[in-house]
Protein backbone atom coordinates (compact mmCIF):
# COMPACT_ATOMS: atom_id res chain seq x y z
CA UNK A 1 0.00 0.00 0.00
CA UNK A 2 2.68 2.46 0.90
CA UNK A 3 4.72 1.50 -2.66
CA UNK A 4 1.44 2.33 -4.19
CA UNK A 5 1.16 6.03 -2.63
CA UNK A 6 4.45 6.24 -3.38
CA UNK A 7 4.43 5.53 -7.07
CA UNK A 8 0.94 7.82 -7.37
CA UNK A 9 2.97 10.44 -5.55
CA UNK A 10 6.04 10.37 -7.76
CA UNK A 11 3.86 10.18 -10.89
CA UNK A 12 3.74 13.61 -12.00
CA UNK A 13 7.79 13.86 -11.33
CA UNK A 14 8.12 11.38 -13.76
CA UNK A 15 6.36 13.34 -16.48
CA UNK A 16 8.49 16.34 -15.84
CA UNK A 17 11.56 14.93 -15.47
CA UNK A 18 12.48 15.50 -19.16
CA UNK A 19 12.72 19.60 -18.49
CA UNK A 20 13.66 19.36 -15.27
CA UNK A 21 17.27 17.79 -16.79
CA UNK A 22 16.86 19.98 -19.71
CA UNK A 23 16.62 23.16 -17.03
CA UNK A 24 19.56 22.15 -14.99
CA UNK A 25 21.96 20.66 -18.14
CA UNK A 26 21.00 23.33 -20.32
CA UNK A 27 19.86 26.29 -18.59
CA UNK A 28 20.70 26.49 -14.59
CA UNK A 29 24.11 25.06 -15.37
CA UNK A 30 25.17 27.26 -17.69
CA UNK A 31 23.34 29.95 -16.52
CA UNK A 32 25.78 29.64 -13.48
CA UNK A 33 28.64 28.91 -15.39
CA UNK A 34 28.13 31.95 -17.24
CA UNK A 35 28.13 33.93 -14.33
CA UNK A 36 31.15 32.91 -13.05
CA UNK A 37 32.98 32.89 -15.86
CA UNK A 38 32.38 36.82 -16.59
CA UNK A 39 34.62 37.34 -13.20
CA UNK A 40 37.83 36.12 -15.23
CA UNK A 41 39.89 36.21 -17.97
CA UNK A 42 39.34 33.37 -20.12
CA UNK A 43 41.02 32.86 -23.34
CA UNK A 44 39.65 29.51 -25.80
CA UNK A 45 42.85 28.83 -25.74
CA UNK A 46 44.94 28.59 -22.09
CA UNK A 47 43.88 28.60 -19.03
CA UNK A 48 41.32 31.16 -17.17
CA UNK A 49 42.81 33.61 -15.11
CA UNK A 50 40.39 35.39 -12.28
CA UNK A 51 40.05 39.31 -12.32
CA UNK A 52 36.88 39.92 -9.98
CA UNK A 53 35.18 42.77 -11.64
CA UNK A 54 37.40 43.51 -13.75
CA UNK A 55 35.55 42.84 -16.94
CA UNK A 56 32.71 44.68 -16.12
CA UNK A 57 35.00 48.11 -15.04
CA UNK A 58 36.95 47.14 -18.20
CA UNK A 59 33.57 47.15 -20.39
CA UNK A 60 31.68 50.74 -18.59
CA UNK A 61 35.07 52.43 -18.28
CA UNK A 62 37.46 51.73 -21.44
CA UNK A 63 35.33 50.06 -23.87
CA UNK A 64 33.56 52.35 -26.16
CA UNK A 65 32.32 49.75 -28.79
CA UNK A 66 30.31 48.96 -25.62
CA UNK A 67 28.35 51.73 -25.19
CA UNK A 68 28.14 52.00 -29.31
CA UNK A 69 26.98 48.91 -29.28
CA UNK A 70 24.26 49.34 -26.68
CA UNK A 71 23.29 52.65 -28.29
CA UNK A 72 22.09 51.48 -31.58
CA UNK A 73 20.77 48.08 -29.84
CA UNK A 74 18.55 50.30 -27.69
CA UNK A 75 17.82 52.67 -31.21
CA UNK A 76 16.88 49.83 -32.93
CA UNK A 77 14.75 48.78 -30.14
CA UNK A 78 13.23 52.23 -29.88
CA UNK A 79 12.47 52.60 -33.37
CA UNK A 80 11.89 48.85 -34.25
CA UNK A 81 9.29 47.20 -31.67
CA UNK A 82 6.78 50.57 -31.77
CA UNK A 83 6.91 50.12 -35.66
CA UNK A 84 6.83 46.41 -35.85
CA UNK A 85 4.47 46.02 -33.32
CA UNK A 86 1.71 49.13 -35.15
CA UNK A 87 1.90 47.42 -38.80
CA UNK A 88 1.24 44.07 -36.97
CA UNK A 89 -1.79 45.52 -35.37
CA UNK A 90 -2.61 47.44 -38.60
CA UNK A 91 -2.52 44.26 -40.64
CA UNK A 92 -4.37 42.53 -38.24
CA UNK A 93 -7.39 44.89 -38.29
CA UNK A 94 -7.17 44.30 -42.00
CA UNK A 95 -7.37 40.81 -42.33
CA UNK A 96 -10.28 40.78 -39.75
CA UNK A 97 -12.52 42.42 -42.47
CA UNK A 98 -15.20 40.73 -43.64
CA UNK A 99 -14.13 40.49 -47.02
CA UNK A 100 -13.72 37.64 -49.30
CA UNK A 101 -10.55 36.27 -50.39
CA UNK A 102 -9.39 37.20 -46.80
CA UNK A 103 -7.43 34.41 -46.16
CA UNK A 104 -5.53 33.96 -48.59
CA UNK A 105 -4.02 37.55 -47.78
CA UNK A 106 -3.48 36.32 -44.52
CA UNK A 107 -1.68 33.34 -46.16
CA UNK A 108 0.45 35.58 -48.00
CA UNK A 109 1.26 38.22 -44.88
CA UNK A 110 2.75 35.62 -43.16
CA UNK A 111 4.87 33.60 -45.52
CA UNK A 112 7.31 35.95 -45.42
CA UNK A 113 8.19 34.87 -41.59
CA UNK A 114 8.47 31.83 -42.05
CA UNK A 115 11.51 32.11 -43.91
CA UNK A 116 13.24 33.81 -41.60
CA UNK A 117 17.22 34.27 -40.82
CA UNK A 118 19.39 33.88 -44.06
CA UNK A 119 17.16 33.53 -46.63
CA UNK A 120 15.57 37.09 -45.82
CA UNK A 121 19.06 38.14 -45.16
CA UNK A 122 20.09 37.17 -48.53
CA UNK A 123 16.62 38.62 -50.26
CA UNK A 124 16.90 41.87 -48.78
CA UNK A 125 20.83 42.44 -49.44
CA UNK A 126 20.22 41.68 -52.88
CA UNK A 127 17.25 44.29 -53.03
CA UNK A 128 19.04 47.03 -51.16
CA UNK A 129 22.27 46.53 -53.35
CA UNK A 130 23.54 49.96 -53.79
CA UNK A 131 24.38 48.89 -57.52
CA UNK A 132 21.88 46.65 -59.23
CA UNK A 133 19.44 46.60 -56.30
CA UNK A 134 15.77 46.94 -57.42
CA UNK A 135 14.80 49.01 -54.84
CA UNK A 136 16.16 51.70 -55.95
CA UNK A 137 15.41 51.59 -59.30
CA UNK A 138 11.84 51.28 -58.36
CA UNK A 139 12.33 54.68 -56.40
CA UNK A 140 14.39 56.28 -59.53
CA UNK A 141 11.26 56.06 -61.21
CA UNK A 142 9.63 58.12 -58.76
CA UNK A 143 12.15 60.60 -59.42
CA UNK A 144 14.12 59.37 -56.14
CA UNK A 145 18.18 58.90 -55.86
CA UNK A 146 17.63 55.84 -54.08
CA UNK A 147 20.64 55.97 -50.34
CA UNK A 148 23.51 53.26 -50.76
CA UNK A 149 21.38 51.31 -48.04
CA UNK A 150 24.25 48.96 -47.09
CA UNK A 151 27.18 51.14 -47.20
CA UNK A 152 25.90 54.32 -46.08
CA UNK A 153 26.01 54.62 -42.32
CA UNK A 154 23.44 56.44 -42.30
CA UNK A 155 20.90 54.15 -43.74
CA UNK A 156 21.93 51.17 -42.91
CA UNK A 157 20.03 51.10 -39.79
CA UNK A 158 17.11 51.99 -41.38
CA UNK A 159 17.81 48.86 -44.05
CA UNK A 160 18.49 46.55 -41.37
CA UNK A 161 14.80 47.32 -39.56
CA UNK A 162 13.14 47.82 -43.24
CA UNK A 163 14.73 43.75 -43.85
CA UNK A 164 13.23 42.63 -40.03
CA UNK A 165 9.57 44.37 -40.53
CA UNK A 166 9.84 41.50 -43.33
CA UNK A 167 8.91 39.16 -40.12
CA UNK A 168 5.71 40.47 -38.50
CA UNK A 169 3.56 37.72 -39.84
CA UNK A 170 3.96 36.22 -36.41
CA UNK A 171 2.89 39.33 -34.37
CA UNK A 172 0.39 39.88 -36.84
CA UNK A 173 -1.32 36.60 -36.53
CA UNK A 174 -0.96 36.61 -32.53
CA UNK A 175 -3.40 39.96 -32.59
CA UNK A 176 -5.42 38.58 -35.30
CA UNK A 177 -6.29 35.34 -33.25
CA UNK A 178 -7.01 38.11 -30.59
CA UNK A 179 -9.64 40.50 -32.43
CA UNK A 180 -11.32 37.71 -33.61
CA UNK A 181 -12.30 36.91 -30.15
CA UNK A 182 -13.99 40.10 -29.64
CA UNK A 183 -17.49 39.00 -29.41
CA UNK A 184 -19.11 40.61 -32.34
CA UNK A 185 -22.11 41.80 -30.67
CA UNK A 186 -19.81 44.45 -28.66
CA UNK A 187 -19.18 45.99 -32.04
CA UNK A 188 -23.29 45.48 -33.41
CA UNK A 189 -24.33 47.29 -29.77
CA UNK A 190 -22.12 50.00 -30.18
CA UNK A 191 -22.72 50.84 -33.97
CA UNK A 192 -26.30 51.02 -32.87
CA UNK A 193 -25.43 54.07 -30.65
CA UNK A 194 -23.79 55.49 -33.76
CA UNK A 195 -20.25 54.62 -32.93
CA UNK A 196 -17.84 55.04 -35.90
CA UNK A 197 -15.17 51.97 -36.89
CA UNK A 198 -12.09 54.83 -35.49
CA UNK A 199 -14.09 55.03 -32.50
CA UNK A 200 -14.98 51.46 -31.99
CA UNK A 201 -11.09 50.66 -32.48
CA UNK A 202 -10.00 52.90 -29.72
CA UNK A 203 -12.92 52.42 -26.98
CA UNK A 204 -13.75 48.52 -27.64
CA UNK A 205 -10.82 46.74 -29.91
CA UNK A 206 -7.73 48.32 -28.15
CA UNK A 207 -8.78 47.88 -24.89
CA UNK A 208 -9.46 44.52 -24.83
CA UNK A 209 -6.26 43.56 -27.00
CA UNK A 210 -4.31 45.55 -24.38
CA UNK A 211 -2.92 41.87 -22.94
CA UNK A 212 -1.73 41.06 -26.56
CA UNK A 213 0.12 44.42 -26.28
CA UNK A 214 1.48 43.65 -23.20
CA UNK A 215 2.93 40.24 -24.58
CA UNK A 216 3.76 41.52 -27.74
CA UNK A 217 5.48 44.60 -26.47
CA UNK A 218 7.73 42.64 -24.02
CA UNK A 219 8.72 39.51 -26.56
CA UNK A 220 9.90 41.36 -29.23
CA UNK A 221 11.91 44.39 -27.10
CA UNK A 222 13.78 40.61 -26.20
CA UNK A 223 13.94 39.88 -29.23
CA UNK A 224 15.44 43.02 -30.85
CA UNK A 225 18.48 42.94 -28.10
CA UNK A 226 19.31 39.24 -29.24
CA UNK A 227 19.43 40.06 -33.06
CA UNK A 228 22.37 39.03 -34.48
CA UNK A 229 21.74 37.07 -37.97
CA UNK A 230 20.06 39.83 -39.96
CA UNK A 231 22.83 42.39 -39.06
CA UNK A 232 25.47 39.45 -39.26
CA UNK A 233 24.82 38.84 -43.21
CA UNK A 234 23.11 42.04 -44.31
CA UNK A 235 25.76 44.53 -42.93
CA UNK A 236 28.41 42.43 -40.82
CA UNK A 237 27.87 45.21 -38.24
CA UNK A 238 28.79 47.72 -40.57
CA UNK A 239 29.67 50.69 -42.37
CA UNK A 240 31.77 52.14 -40.12
CA UNK A 241 30.07 49.81 -36.89
CA UNK A 242 27.05 51.50 -37.25
CA UNK A 243 24.95 48.41 -37.24
CA UNK A 244 27.40 46.54 -34.47
CA UNK A 245 24.58 45.51 -32.53
CA UNK A 246 25.31 44.27 -29.07
CA UNK A 247 24.06 40.64 -29.83
CA UNK A 248 26.85 40.90 -32.60
CA UNK A 249 29.32 42.54 -30.22
CA UNK A 250 28.85 39.38 -27.97
CA UNK A 251 29.31 36.66 -30.44
CA UNK A 252 32.53 38.59 -31.75
CA UNK A 253 33.99 39.05 -28.62
CA UNK A 254 32.99 35.09 -27.45
CA UNK A 255 33.10 33.44 -31.55
CA UNK A 256 35.57 35.46 -33.13
CA UNK A 257 38.26 36.93 -30.41
CA UNK A 258 37.86 34.35 -28.23
CA UNK A 259 37.12 36.57 -24.96
CA UNK A 260 34.82 34.29 -23.10
CA UNK A 261 34.70 35.55 -20.00
CA UNK A 262 34.72 38.86 -21.36
CA UNK A 263 31.83 38.31 -23.70
CA UNK A 264 30.02 35.99 -20.64
CA UNK A 265 30.04 39.94 -19.34
CA UNK A 266 28.51 41.28 -21.68
CA UNK A 267 25.87 38.73 -21.84
CA UNK A 268 25.26 39.31 -18.31
CA UNK A 269 24.44 43.09 -18.83
CA UNK A 270 22.76 42.45 -21.68
CA UNK A 271 20.39 39.98 -19.29
CA UNK A 272 20.07 42.73 -16.62
CA UNK A 273 18.99 45.35 -19.28
CA UNK A 274 16.21 43.33 -19.96
CA UNK A 275 15.11 42.41 -17.05
CA UNK A 276 15.13 46.25 -16.32
CA UNK A 277 13.03 46.95 -19.35
CA UNK A 278 10.69 43.86 -18.33
CA UNK A 279 10.19 45.05 -15.11
CA UNK A 280 9.33 48.65 -16.18
CA UNK A 281 6.94 47.87 -18.99
CA UNK A 282 5.34 45.44 -16.55
CA UNK A 283 4.93 48.01 -13.75
CA UNK A 284 3.62 50.41 -16.42
CA UNK A 285 1.55 47.55 -17.33
CA UNK A 286 -1.12 48.88 -14.68
CA UNK A 287 -2.27 51.69 -15.98
CA UNK A 288 -3.14 50.52 -19.77
CA UNK A 289 -3.59 47.26 -19.33
CA UNK A 290 -7.17 46.40 -18.83
CA UNK A 291 -7.81 42.66 -18.36
CA UNK A 292 -11.17 40.79 -18.72
CA UNK A 293 -11.70 39.19 -15.03
CA UNK A 294 -11.23 42.75 -13.84
CA UNK A 295 -14.63 43.84 -15.87
CA UNK A 296 -16.11 40.67 -15.34
CA UNK A 297 -19.37 42.33 -14.04
CA UNK A 298 -19.75 44.13 -17.57
CA UNK A 299 -20.91 42.98 -20.56
CA UNK A 300 -20.35 39.04 -21.76
CA UNK A 301 -17.44 37.47 -21.19
CA UNK A 302 -14.89 37.60 -23.99
CA UNK A 303 -15.84 33.99 -25.85
CA UNK A 304 -13.35 31.75 -27.17
CA UNK A 305 -11.36 28.57 -26.18
CA UNK A 306 -8.77 29.18 -23.85
CA UNK B 1 -21.68 43.23 -40.40
CA UNK B 2 -22.50 44.81 -43.71
CA UNK B 3 -19.93 47.27 -45.34
CA UNK B 4 -20.50 49.83 -47.80
CA UNK B 5 -19.17 49.68 -51.46
CA UNK B 6 -16.31 52.47 -50.78
CA UNK B 7 -15.21 50.69 -47.75
CA UNK B 8 -14.49 47.73 -49.62
CA UNK B 9 -12.34 49.20 -51.79
CA UNK B 10 -10.35 50.95 -49.44
CA UNK B 11 -9.59 47.02 -48.25
CA UNK B 12 -8.97 45.70 -51.00
CA UNK B 13 -6.29 48.46 -52.41
CA UNK B 14 -4.70 48.05 -48.67
CA UNK B 15 -4.73 44.28 -48.66
CA UNK B 16 -3.47 43.91 -52.15
CA UNK B 17 -1.00 46.43 -51.56
CA UNK B 18 0.73 44.98 -48.92
CA UNK B 19 0.51 41.53 -50.47
CA UNK B 20 2.42 43.10 -53.69
CA UNK B 21 5.10 44.51 -50.99
CA UNK B 22 5.49 40.88 -48.91
CA UNK B 23 5.10 38.55 -52.51
CA UNK B 24 7.12 41.15 -55.03
CA UNK B 25 10.62 40.02 -53.77
CA UNK B 26 9.57 36.50 -53.90
CA UNK B 27 8.50 36.63 -57.70
CA UNK B 28 11.53 38.89 -58.36
CA UNK B 29 13.74 36.66 -57.02
CA UNK B 30 11.91 33.61 -59.01
CA UNK B 31 12.44 35.02 -61.95
CA UNK B 32 16.04 36.39 -61.38
CA UNK B 33 17.07 32.88 -60.91
CA UNK B 34 16.96 31.60 -64.55
CA UNK B 35 18.85 34.55 -65.93
CA UNK B 36 22.77 34.87 -66.90
CA UNK B 37 24.68 36.64 -63.87
CA UNK B 38 25.44 39.57 -66.49
CA UNK B 39 21.38 39.82 -66.82
CA UNK B 40 20.96 39.72 -62.92
CA UNK B 41 22.95 42.56 -61.94
CA UNK B 42 21.94 44.66 -65.73
CA UNK B 43 20.25 48.10 -64.99
CA UNK B 44 17.97 48.87 -65.66
CA UNK B 45 16.80 45.70 -64.17
CA UNK B 46 14.17 43.41 -66.19
CA UNK B 47 11.82 41.14 -64.63
CA UNK B 48 11.52 38.32 -67.17
CA UNK B 49 15.07 36.62 -67.63
CA UNK B 50 15.68 36.30 -72.03
CA UNK B 51 16.19 32.96 -71.89
CA UNK B 52 15.14 30.44 -69.39
CA UNK B 53 18.33 28.89 -68.15
CA UNK B 54 17.02 25.74 -65.64
CA UNK B 55 20.46 24.92 -65.55
CA UNK B 56 21.06 27.43 -63.15
CA UNK B 57 19.64 25.01 -60.14
CA UNK B 58 21.52 22.14 -61.35
CA UNK B 59 25.03 23.94 -61.45
CA UNK B 60 24.14 25.71 -58.23
CA UNK B 61 23.46 22.76 -56.12
CA UNK B 62 26.40 21.25 -57.16
CA UNK B 63 28.88 24.21 -56.72
CA UNK B 64 28.79 22.99 -52.95
CA UNK B 65 28.08 19.48 -51.48
CA UNK B 66 24.55 20.87 -51.17
CA UNK B 67 22.93 17.68 -51.11
CA UNK B 68 24.94 16.74 -47.36
CA UNK B 69 23.83 19.85 -46.22
CA UNK B 70 20.52 18.95 -46.96
CA UNK B 71 20.59 15.78 -45.34
CA UNK B 72 21.83 17.77 -42.17
CA UNK B 73 19.36 20.13 -42.48
CA UNK B 74 16.86 17.24 -42.85
CA UNK B 75 18.02 15.37 -39.79
CA UNK B 76 18.49 18.37 -37.45
CA UNK B 77 14.86 19.09 -38.59
CA UNK B 78 13.82 15.60 -38.13
CA UNK B 79 15.04 14.38 -34.99
CA UNK B 80 14.42 17.69 -33.09
CA UNK B 81 10.83 17.88 -33.86
CA UNK B 82 10.50 14.23 -32.50
CA UNK B 83 12.19 15.40 -29.38
CA UNK B 84 10.16 18.09 -28.83
CA UNK B 85 6.94 16.94 -29.41
CA UNK B 86 7.34 13.41 -27.08
CA UNK B 87 9.49 15.69 -24.43
CA UNK B 88 7.03 18.72 -24.00
CA UNK B 89 3.87 16.71 -24.38
CA UNK B 90 5.00 14.78 -21.82
CA UNK B 91 5.65 17.86 -19.10
CA UNK B 92 2.84 19.91 -20.57
CA UNK B 93 0.55 16.86 -19.16
CA UNK B 94 2.54 16.46 -15.92
CA UNK B 95 1.84 20.41 -15.41
CA UNK B 96 -1.38 20.37 -16.34
CA UNK B 97 -3.57 17.09 -14.99
CA UNK B 98 -1.67 16.42 -12.01
CA UNK B 99 -1.56 18.67 -8.23
CA UNK B 100 1.61 17.81 -6.18
CA UNK B 101 4.30 19.70 -4.51
CA UNK B 102 6.87 22.62 -5.70
CA UNK B 103 4.25 22.25 -9.00
CA UNK B 104 3.57 26.67 -8.92
CA UNK B 105 7.35 27.05 -8.64
CA UNK B 106 8.77 24.94 -10.83
CA UNK B 107 6.29 26.27 -13.39
CA UNK B 108 6.76 29.87 -12.59
CA UNK B 109 10.61 28.81 -13.39
CA UNK B 110 9.61 27.56 -16.45
CA UNK B 111 7.80 30.58 -17.56
CA UNK B 112 10.80 32.79 -16.82
CA UNK B 113 13.48 30.84 -18.62
CA UNK B 114 11.84 32.02 -21.43
CA UNK B 115 13.18 35.85 -20.58
CA UNK B 116 16.84 34.74 -20.28
CA UNK B 117 18.20 35.57 -23.25
CA UNK B 118 20.07 32.95 -25.55
CA UNK B 119 23.49 35.07 -25.47
CA UNK B 120 23.41 34.62 -22.11
CA UNK B 121 23.72 30.41 -22.23
CA UNK B 122 25.63 30.35 -25.27
CA UNK B 123 29.03 30.78 -24.35
CA UNK B 124 28.46 28.32 -21.24
CA UNK B 125 26.89 25.80 -23.59
CA UNK B 126 29.75 25.65 -25.98
CA UNK B 127 32.17 25.67 -23.34
CA UNK B 128 29.45 22.85 -22.21
CA UNK B 129 29.30 20.99 -25.37
CA UNK B 130 32.98 20.99 -26.31
CA UNK B 131 33.51 19.10 -22.85
CA UNK B 132 31.32 16.35 -24.13
CA UNK B 133 32.95 16.24 -27.27
CA UNK B 134 30.52 17.35 -29.14
CA UNK B 135 32.11 20.33 -31.16
CA UNK B 136 31.44 19.52 -34.77
CA UNK B 137 28.69 16.82 -34.52
CA UNK B 138 24.90 17.34 -35.11
CA UNK B 139 24.69 16.39 -31.15
CA UNK B 140 24.28 20.18 -29.69
CA UNK B 141 21.70 21.25 -31.93
CA UNK B 142 20.01 17.96 -31.48
CA UNK B 143 19.75 16.85 -27.97
CA UNK B 144 18.74 19.59 -26.00
CA UNK B 145 15.64 19.49 -28.25
CA UNK B 146 14.62 16.26 -26.33
CA UNK B 147 14.51 18.30 -22.53
CA UNK B 148 11.87 20.20 -23.83
CA UNK B 149 11.35 24.13 -24.84
CA UNK B 150 9.74 26.38 -22.46
CA UNK B 151 7.90 28.27 -24.84
CA UNK B 152 5.98 24.59 -26.69
CA UNK B 153 5.16 23.54 -23.13
CA UNK B 154 3.90 26.38 -22.10
CA UNK B 155 1.70 25.81 -25.23
CA UNK B 156 0.83 22.48 -24.92
CA UNK B 157 -0.40 22.94 -21.27
CA UNK B 158 -2.80 25.68 -21.89
CA UNK B 159 -3.80 23.11 -24.26
CA UNK B 160 -4.59 19.99 -21.89
CA UNK B 161 -5.86 22.46 -18.88
CA UNK B 162 -9.49 23.22 -21.60
CA UNK B 163 -9.85 19.19 -21.12
CA UNK B 164 -12.11 18.32 -18.62
CA UNK B 165 -11.77 16.27 -15.91
CA UNK B 166 -14.17 13.29 -16.49
CA UNK B 167 -11.40 12.16 -19.34
CA UNK B 168 -8.82 10.69 -17.51
CA UNK B 169 -11.14 9.81 -14.61
CA UNK B 170 -13.26 7.42 -16.70
CA UNK B 171 -9.90 5.78 -18.08
CA UNK B 172 -8.83 5.35 -14.27
CA UNK B 173 -11.38 3.56 -12.97
CA UNK B 174 -11.11 0.99 -15.77
CA UNK B 175 -7.61 0.37 -14.68
CA UNK B 176 -5.21 2.20 -16.77
CA UNK B 177 -2.33 4.08 -15.44
CA UNK B 178 -0.78 7.76 -15.62
CA UNK B 179 1.43 6.68 -18.58
CA UNK B 180 -1.48 4.64 -20.43
CA UNK B 181 -3.74 7.70 -19.91
CA UNK B 182 -1.21 9.89 -21.33
CA UNK B 183 -0.27 7.98 -24.61
CA UNK B 184 -3.98 6.61 -25.06
CA UNK B 185 -6.06 9.24 -23.89
CA UNK B 186 -3.89 12.98 -24.01
CA UNK B 187 -1.88 12.64 -27.37
CA UNK B 188 -4.77 12.07 -29.61
CA UNK B 189 -6.39 15.14 -27.73
CA UNK B 190 -3.38 17.09 -28.31
CA UNK B 191 -2.91 16.39 -31.60
CA UNK B 192 -3.75 19.96 -32.75
CA UNK B 193 -1.46 21.18 -30.43
CA UNK B 194 1.40 18.56 -31.51
CA UNK B 195 1.23 19.69 -35.34
CA UNK B 196 1.58 23.35 -34.26
CA UNK B 197 4.29 22.74 -31.64
CA UNK B 198 5.77 20.36 -34.47
CA UNK B 199 5.70 23.19 -37.23
CA UNK B 200 7.05 25.67 -35.30
CA UNK B 201 9.75 23.89 -34.59
CA UNK B 202 10.51 22.72 -37.87
CA UNK B 203 10.65 25.90 -39.60
CA UNK B 204 12.92 27.74 -36.55
CA UNK B 205 15.47 24.73 -37.08
CA UNK B 206 15.25 24.66 -40.67
CA UNK B 207 16.30 28.45 -40.61
CA UNK B 208 18.74 28.47 -37.98
CA UNK B 209 22.06 30.00 -38.46
CA UNK B 210 23.73 31.06 -35.09
CA UNK B 211 23.43 27.37 -33.34
CA UNK B 212 24.94 25.33 -36.99
CA UNK B 213 27.35 28.89 -37.21
CA UNK B 214 28.22 28.31 -33.38
CA UNK B 215 28.82 24.35 -33.01
CA UNK B 216 29.87 23.15 -36.72
CA UNK B 217 33.09 23.69 -38.47
CA UNK B 218 33.41 21.19 -41.23
CA UNK B 219 31.28 21.19 -44.74
CA UNK B 220 30.49 17.64 -44.33
CA UNK B 221 28.13 18.92 -41.22
CA UNK B 222 26.92 21.80 -42.11
CA UNK B 223 22.82 22.69 -43.31
CA UNK B 224 21.56 24.45 -45.55
CA UNK B 225 21.49 27.67 -44.12
CA UNK B 226 25.44 27.58 -43.35
CA UNK B 227 25.78 26.37 -47.03
CA UNK B 228 23.74 29.53 -48.10
CA UNK B 229 25.29 32.04 -46.05
CA UNK B 230 28.83 31.11 -47.18
CA UNK B 231 27.71 32.54 -50.48
CA UNK B 232 27.57 35.67 -49.13
CA UNK B 233 31.43 37.44 -48.42
CA UNK B 234 33.32 34.89 -50.60
CA UNK B 235 31.71 35.45 -53.98
CA UNK B 236 29.46 38.67 -53.50
CA UNK B 237 28.90 38.90 -57.33
CA UNK B 238 27.73 35.32 -57.56
CA UNK B 239 24.52 36.12 -56.83
CA UNK B 240 22.49 33.37 -59.17
CA UNK B 241 23.40 30.59 -57.25
CA UNK B 242 22.56 32.51 -54.31
CA UNK B 243 19.19 32.80 -55.39
CA UNK B 244 18.79 29.41 -56.41
CA UNK B 245 20.07 27.63 -53.43
CA UNK B 246 17.22 30.61 -51.62
CA UNK B 247 14.67 29.73 -53.32
CA UNK B 248 15.39 25.90 -52.43
CA UNK B 249 15.63 26.25 -49.44
CA UNK B 250 13.08 28.37 -48.46
CA UNK B 251 10.18 26.05 -50.62
CA UNK B 252 9.88 23.18 -47.52
CA UNK B 253 8.36 25.92 -44.80
CA UNK B 254 6.13 27.97 -46.90
CA UNK B 255 4.67 23.81 -48.19
CA UNK B 256 4.56 22.83 -44.39
CA UNK B 257 3.07 26.08 -43.16
CA UNK B 258 0.51 26.44 -46.11
CA UNK B 259 -0.83 22.14 -44.83
CA UNK B 260 -0.76 23.50 -41.67
CA UNK B 261 -1.80 27.02 -41.39
CA UNK B 262 -4.85 25.72 -40.15
CA UNK B 263 -3.28 24.72 -36.93
CA UNK B 264 -0.83 27.91 -36.35
CA UNK B 265 -4.09 30.10 -36.58
CA UNK B 266 -6.10 29.01 -33.91
CA UNK B 267 -2.79 27.07 -31.91
CA UNK B 268 -1.63 30.73 -31.59
CA UNK B 269 -5.25 31.84 -30.15
CA UNK B 270 -5.48 31.93 -26.35
CA UNK B 271 -2.16 30.33 -26.25
CA UNK B 272 -0.46 33.90 -24.28
CA UNK B 273 -2.94 34.23 -21.51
Amino acid sequence: MKQKKFIRNATPYFFITPWIIGFLVFTIGPLILSLGMSFFDWPLTSDPVFKGFGNYTEMFTKDTQFWKSLTISLKYAAIFVPLNMAIALFLAMLITQPVNGVKIYRTIFYIPAVISGVAVSIIWGWILNGDYGVLNYLLSLLGITGPRWLVDPAWALFAVILASAFGVGTMMLIFYTDIKNIPIDLYEASSLDGASPAKQFFCITLPIITPTILFNLITSVISSFQQVTLVMLLTGGGPLKSTYFYGLYTYNNAFKHHKLGYASANAWVMFIIILILTALIFKSSSTWVFYETEAKNGKKKKGGKK
Amino acid sequence: MKMSMKSKVIIYTLLTAVAVYFLAPFIYMFFTAFKTEAEAIAYPPRLFPSKWLFENFKNAWQSQPFGTYLKNSIIITVMTTAGQIISCSLVAYGFARFEFKGKNLLFMILLSTMMIPWDVTMIPQYMEFNLFGWINTLKPLIVPAWFGSAYYIFLMRQFLMGVPKDFEEAARIDGANAFQIYWKIFMPILKPSLILVGVLNMITVWNDYLGPLIFLHDRSKYTLALGLATFKGIHSTRIIPMLCITIIMIIPPIIIFIIAQKYIVEGTSGSIK
